[in-house]
């Protein structure tokens, strides 16, 4: 069997789904951030996949892959700055605790 | 099976099981470890595509520089890495649920679509022709995102200094 898109499509679906249980199921910020990681990769995947397959030569889809890391680096800087100042004020980094806003 | 599939398919039960242990794991310090080896796989699975720019990125900042700034944040909050703390909210039939209906409903769409998949090659010496796709036809997205990561940067180092100093 060749190697072809419908692997690495199947692939970063598992990837995306694996990060939207964690995202979903964790309490800890920083975990909820690592599963938002593994969603971004997942979706990169994607983007070089489809450019190895469906247009090879030219290169849009590297390209934005390298876009989306830059992002996913600059989400993770403003991600765990927030974590850590809600740590400094509400002695906690579980997001079921943090309801100040709650009702 | 070609060896080509043969290491599509190391490499995704490499990116796969971490991955999996990332999001399960008890122990949060173990969870951002698992996420080098998923990250390194990943990165194989870019050697596959035949995209070497985007693996060498894909190390540097991901397995290199995010790991690390997870793990820095992890020590610094060690209020919530301890064991016997619960790690997971009460919603995990319902997550599973949605992952899972996630996963089958993308599958079904993606799997069953026809895609215009040419053959061909991509170019060799891949840095080049990103750099030059990057300051010719995406000069606006390159300067956009560099304004991003500025802003961002400096972003973070507000939110996260102490106040009043």
């Amino acid at each position: 069997m060749q190697l072809g898109l419908p692997h690495f499509l199947t692939l970063s679906v598992l990837l995306f789904s694996i990060g939207l249980y964690g995202v979903l199921t964790r309490r800890n910020a920083v975990a909820i951030l690592m599963g938002i990681e593994l969603m971004l990769n997942a979706a990169n995947v994607n983007l070089v996949a489809f450019n190895r397959y469906v247009s090879p030569g030219v290169m849009p889809g590297q390209v934005f892959a390298l876009v989306v890391i830059t992002l996913a680096a600059c989400e993770a800087a403003v991600g765990l700055a927030l974590v850590m100042a809600a740590y400094r004020s509400l002695e906690t980094v579980h997001v079921d605790e943090i309801n100040l806003l709650k009702w | 099976m070609s060896g080509e599939m043969a290491a599509f398919i190391l490499l995704a039960a490499v990116t796969v099981i971490p991955a999996i242990v990332v999001v399960t794991s008890r122990n949060i310090v173990r969870a951002a470890l698992s996420l080098v080896p998923a990250f390194l796989g990943v990165s194989g699975l870019y050697v596959l595509l035949q995209a070497e720019f985007v693996t060498a990125i894909q190390i540097l900042i991901y397995a290199g520089a995010i790991t690390v700034l997870i793990l820095f944040v992890i020590m610094l909050t060690a209020g919530g890495t301890g064991l016997p703390v619960r790690q997971v909210n009460e919603q995990v039939p319902l997550g599973i649920a949605v992952a899972g209906a996630l996963a089958g409903g993308l599958l079904f769409v993606l799997l069953r679509a026809r895609w215009p998949v040419v053959s061909g090659e991509m170019p060799r010496y891949n840095a080049k022709a990103i750099g030059t796709a990057l300051l010719t036809n995406y000069a606006l997205i390159f300067e956009v995102t560099s304004l991003v990561l500025l802003v961002s940067l400096i972003g973070a180092i507000i939110i996260a200094r102490k106040e009043g100093s």
